[in-house]
């Protein structure tokens, strides 16, 4: 597979940090319902990651999901109805900011609980013999969570294709990782005998890169491997709710993913792709917002009829 | 005026400043954050020692706070929602709720989990549910919620300093902003309270005659149900009185009964799903005190998650307008 050129790389970000940028502008304006957690300063990881993905491959994401999905290919007009309770999102507005479904991309609001439908579904494709693998993403904080072992020992016994990525943005909500997370993340995946990849990096290209030889594990049907990335949020972790200092947000921003890979391309280049990508954003939000509230008819019963 | 979270951070104080058993534990909770909702905001600057901050482990929590409760703490576990407290359910019903009985009462569990329920923030399917029903009736588990009409603080201080016994507290994420009603501004209301350690709330239109509904309500569905009384009363000339009880299981419902005695008409409301809910229970409990004659309805969430976006939510989770209409129709059966 040719990885994409550095305009693609550079466009994909940008994508979504307009998305996620005017997602907190609009806000204060009532247009979303609930809440929302920004992927803002983590835009390479999605991005790097998922630009390994085949046709039919699977993503298990998070609360923190707009990015993945975005990622993912999704269409951000859909998006921005599902946040906005119109009936074209992506749910049709049953889902909200961190509940999106969408062909072979999940999400839940459940930490950790993602963690063993993503193993689930790569049992499945070992099962059929496919070719697929499963993407699934968690963060630092959701390391928390006892099913996620339980998953890596099932995982690990059964061989399944799966690739673990976890986001370690230093903070789980307002709670640095020296505060819950003992030990190394890499040698939580080490114990169970998977096969486990760190990078420290916003740089787009070296995250492709640096995954690589663990999706090659996946792929080759080794069984499951992960990927640690140490990366930062530059936003609260949903709104207004930050209280990390803000000269360490300041000494992150240094290391923006968007400037990063900016520098590689031509201003001319640079100022095309932002004019896009504007146009694209606001676009998507004029047409999702001009779209029908999701009305009550469309409400249907949690269960199918029983045969 | 004091809001039910200023109120329940009170309580928490009062807690730490009367027992150094005391230890508030869960997600978040450390100052300057206070936690999800803001519940324990300070008490980590004022009480280092006591407030303890947690991986994301809502499981492994709620079982540290078992075994603390068995060696003689009063932990106070906060799960940052409702949603979560289904990560915590075999703690719940197979430890904290089992040891005293198991051991031929040997051991006590002063357990305290406490948790915001409920919805209409928009938040969608896995941050709005109101999921007590499922622990409603857990033997050895006490369930008690928060309510607008007494001192939530107050509430929160006897399960954590007062009650032997493994204590689900709920609060309620709309109820937060909202302020302990002081009886004597309730100018519309009567206000009975019984003596109960959790005690039961009765209330009536003031000088109104004699009710003809009974409405029962607990957490922040008694503020619906409240309003509804109201414009029962003065647009339908429908009069009614409302219970509210804050210890909902194990179910002791003499204030109910004494009141449906008299009205025949119970209407029961809550914000948990309809199917084998609070609601299913006490009218049950009601027929059977009260024999034929009964008449009674369920105002609550419909049977499906609940959606994020605003007129589907509003759609699926009980609004005054179904309390009023219930009642209406509750009125008129025979
Ligand atoms: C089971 C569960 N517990 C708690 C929460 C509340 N919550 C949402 S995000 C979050 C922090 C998650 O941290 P991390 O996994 O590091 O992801 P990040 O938000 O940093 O991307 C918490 C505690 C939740 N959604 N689910
Ligand atoms: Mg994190």
């Amino acid at each position: 597979m040719s990885r994409p050129d550095n305009a693609a790389f550079y466009r994909r970000m940008l994508r979504i940090r307009r998305f996620e940028e005017t997602v907190l502008d609009l806000f204060p304006r009532g247009l979303f319902y609930g809440t929302t957690h920004t992927y803002i300063g983590q835009e390479a990881n999605a991005v790097g990651v998922l630009a390994w993905l085949r046709e039919g491959d699977i993503v298990v994401s998070n609360h923190r999901c707009h990015g993945h999905f975005l990622a993912y290919g999704g269409s951000m007009r859909s998006l921005a109805a599902e946040l906005m309770g119109r009936s074209t999102g992506v749910c049709g507005g049953r889902g909200g900011s961190q509940h999106i479904q969408w062909r072979d991309f999940y999400a839940n609001g459940i930490l950790g609980g993602t963690v063993p439908m993503a193993a689930g579904m790569a049992s499945t494709e070992k099962l059929k013999e496919g070719d697929k693998m499963v993407f699934s993403f968690m963060g630092d904080g959701t390391l928390g969570e006892g099913v996620v072992y339980e998953t890596l020992n099932i995982a690990a016994l059964g061989a399944f294709p799966i690739l673990f990525i976890v986001e370690n943005n230093r903070y789980a909500q307002s709670t640095p990782t020296r505060l819950n997370l003992a030990g190394e993340i890499p040698d939580r995946f080490k114990a169970f005998g998977i096969p486990v990849e760190s990078i420290d990096s916003t740089d787009v290209v070296e995250i492709h890169e640096a995954i690589e030889p663990m999706l090659k594990y996946v792929r080759e049907k080794n069984g499951p491997a992960a990927f640690v990335v140490h990366t930062y949020r530059f936003a609260p972790h949903s709104k207004g709710d930050d209280s990390r200092d803000p000269e360490e947000i300041a000494r992150y921003r240094t290391k923006d993913p968007l400037p990063i890979q900016a520098e590689r391309l031509e201003e001319a280049n640079q100022r095309e792709i932002q004019e896009s990508v504007e146009m694209e954003v606001a676009d998507a939000f004029e047409q999702a917002e001009s779209d029908p509230a999701a009305e009550p008819a469309s409400l249907t019963s949690p269960l199918g009829k029983s045969q | 005026m004091t809001t039910i979270l200023e109120s329940l951070n009170r309580g928490l104080r009062t807690c730490l400043e009367e027992s150094d058993r005391v230890y508030v534990i869960g997600e978040d909770v450390l100052d300057p954050y206070g936690g999800a909702f803001k519940v324990t905001r300070g008490l980590s600057t004022d009480y280092p020692e006591h407030v303890i901050t947690t991986p994301v482990s809502e499981a492994g929590i709620v079982g540290v706070g078992v075994g603390m409760a068995l060696r003689g703490l009063f932990p106070v576990i906060e799960i940052m929602f409702g949603d979560f407290i289904s990560l915590t359910v075999d703690q719940l019903i197979n430890h904290a709720a089992k040891f005293r009985w198991m051991s031929n009462d040997q051991v006590r569990v002063p357990l305290v989990v406490r948790t915001p329920m409920g919805g209409r923030r928009g938040y969608g399917p896995t941050h709005s549910q109101s999921l007590e029903k499922h622990l409603l009736g857990a033997p050895g588990l006490r369930v008690v919620a928060a309510t607008a009409l007494g001192d939530a603080g107050e509430l929160l201080r006897k399960a954590v300093l007062e009650d032997e016994d493994p204590v689900l507290f709920l609060e309620h994420k709309v109820l937060y902003a909202k302020p302990i009603i002081a009886h004597d501004e309730l100018s519309d209301f009567e206000v009975d309270v019984s003596d109960d350690p959790y005690p039961t709330y009765r209330l009536r239109i003031a000088g109104a005659p004699t009710p003809v509904i009974t409405l029962t309500a607990y957490g922040y569905s008694a503020e619906l149900a409240r309003e509804a009384v109201k414009r029962l009363a003065y647009e339908h000339e429908i009069f009614s009185d409302l219970i509210v009880p804050t210890h909902l299981s194990p179910f002791e419902l003499s204030d109910l009964f004494s009141a449906v005695r008299q009205t025949k008409r119970l209407l029961t409301v809550e914000e948990g799903t309809m199917t084998l809910g609070w609601g299913a229970e006490v009218i049950a409990r009601a027929l059977e005190e009260l024999g034929a004659g009964l008449h009674a309805q369920r105002v609550a969430a419909g049977d499906m998650p609940i959606p994020a976006a605003g007129l589907l939510e509003t759609a699926v989770l009980p609004q005054v307008e179904d309390i009023i209409e219930a009642a209406v129709a509750l009125s008129e059966a025979n």
